[in-house]
């Protein structure tokens, strides 16, 4: 029963059982005394004028620079070394041009994905688990950096009074017209990229980015107040873990009607109309909340501590 | 054709060089972002258009204003620091002599020595 009002947050098992004791290194120096720090004015001051110990420093300083220089020509003479014996551009003797992976892709990527752009096609079609592990990787990076820079929202309360956003300018003119020319333009953009991922280039990951950068320009311009109009933590939650889901779900059936070799249930559509390409404009729209959301975090939390 | 990439890929790396030799954090910031901008061109050059629409979109501009931000957080602008100066009319008195006047010294120089 204790874990049950631990997880609903009624009791705190650690509250009254742990010990607490102040660690020595946290500890706030004593001021220095009046002979204290006459000696260590007198200690600097030798350090300084230690002509003996400059004339080292300077050595020193020049060795490392000329090291540093040296070996980063070094580096780079290598690495061009070992470029010098990478295969030719479209040899066809190469493993990447002979093997019947990409052979495959190339021949009949187009009947079984129905994507014309076929870098899409193969990144959410045949290799839809790999990005699947990517759009985790995006969900865990949020959590961590929520975990390290989100405030309460007491600490908030008081925060905004005395943050560094304190010395911006409440309207700045050039910044807001920007963005309120840019903005809508940006974001039909982005939408466009995402929804159109299998036809041109683009997809979930390049459209995600720019939702978020014109999510981020909208916030810079107008402040925090206006964007939680449309976009608040909640709102935020539900989205993140809806996407995430959605993608789990469409690419499990994927996978296990693909692993057995059964037909799945997903039209492909005709090729070249935007509803087209069975699971790739589901895990395309997926994606790109995911990424829109991620970038918006990001900023969110460095900026403010929250959403 | 050649003789453009010839000279993105020099941008390339003055751009690169600059960004250890700036001696300002805020200029080697977007020395980088110049960095992406030209690398997206590459990328176009490259016929890769999937990377080249990231490359801008991510390294052009959200890291940018990741690192912008994170500047700003440990105040490492000038120009922000002289606007606090100037608003605690304290700017005729050096730093030194404040530090030392005043019980709480934080993280300061004399505090280390």
């Amino acid at each position: 029963m204790s874990f049950k009002s631990w997880i609903n947050g009624e009791e705190d098992l650690l509250l009254n059982n742990l010990k607490t004791t102040r660690r020595e290194d946290d500890h706030v120096k004593p001021l220095l005394t009046d002979e204290e720090k006459k000696s260590e004015n007198s200690k600097v001051l030798n350090k300084i004028y230690n002509v003996e110990d400059n004339r080292r420093l300077k050595r020193f300083d020049k060795t490392y620079r000329v090291v540093a220089i040296v070996f980063c020509v070094l580096l780079a003479a290598a690495m061009l070394f070992t470029i010098s014996y990478l295969p030719k551009v479209g040899d066809p003797d190469t493993p990447a041009n002979s093997s019947v992976v990409s052979e495959r892709y190339i021949e009949s990527g187009l009947q079984e994905t129905g994507a014309t752009n076929i870098v899409t096609g193969m990144i959410l079609t045949y290799r839809a688990f790999d990005t699947f592990g990517e759009t985790n990787v995006l969900f865990i990076a949020t959590v961590c950096v929520m975990v390290l820079l989100m405030l309460d929202e007491k600490i908030l309360e008081k925060l905004d009074k005395t943050s560094d956003r304190i010395y911006e300018p409440d309207y700045d003119p050039i910044l807001t017209l920007a963005a309120k020319v840019l903005c809508p333009i940006i974001l039909l953009f982005g939408i466009y990229i995402v929804l159109n991922g299998q036809l041109s280039p683009g997809g979930g990951f390049s459209g995600g980015a720019i939702l978020g950068a014109a999510m981020i320009l909208y916030n810079a311009a107008m402040g925090f107040g206006k964007t939680q109009r449309f976009f608040n933590e909640n709102i935020y939650k539900v989205a993140k873990i809806t996407a995430l889901c959605m993608y789990g779900l469409i690419g499990t059936y994927f996978y296990i009607t693909g692993a057995n070799g059964i037909d799945n249930m997903i039209p492909l559509g005709t090729v070249g109309a935007i509803l087209s390409g069975g699971i790739i404009l589901p895990i395309d729209i997926a994606v790109g909340i995911e990424v829109a959301c991620t970038m918006y975090a990001f900023y969110a939390l460095f900026r403010r501590g929250g959403l | 054709m050649i003789i453009f990439m010839v000279i993105l890929m020099g941008i390339l790396m003055v751009c690169a060089i600059a960004v250890t030799a700036t001696k300002s954090l805020l200029n080697s910031v977007l020395v980088f972002m110049g960095f992406s901008i030209v690398m997206s061109i590459i990328w176009i050059l490259f016929e890769s258009p999937d990377l080249a629409i990231t490359e801008a979109a991510v390294g052009a501009g959200v890291t940018t204003v990741l690192f912008l931000a994170t500047l700003k957080r440990i105040k490492a602008i000038d120009l922000e620091e002289n606007l606090i100066i100037e608003e605690n009319d304290q700017s005729e008195i050096p730093s030194w002599a404040v530090a030392e006047n005043n019980e709480k010294v934080e993280g300061g120089a004399s505090d280390e020595l």
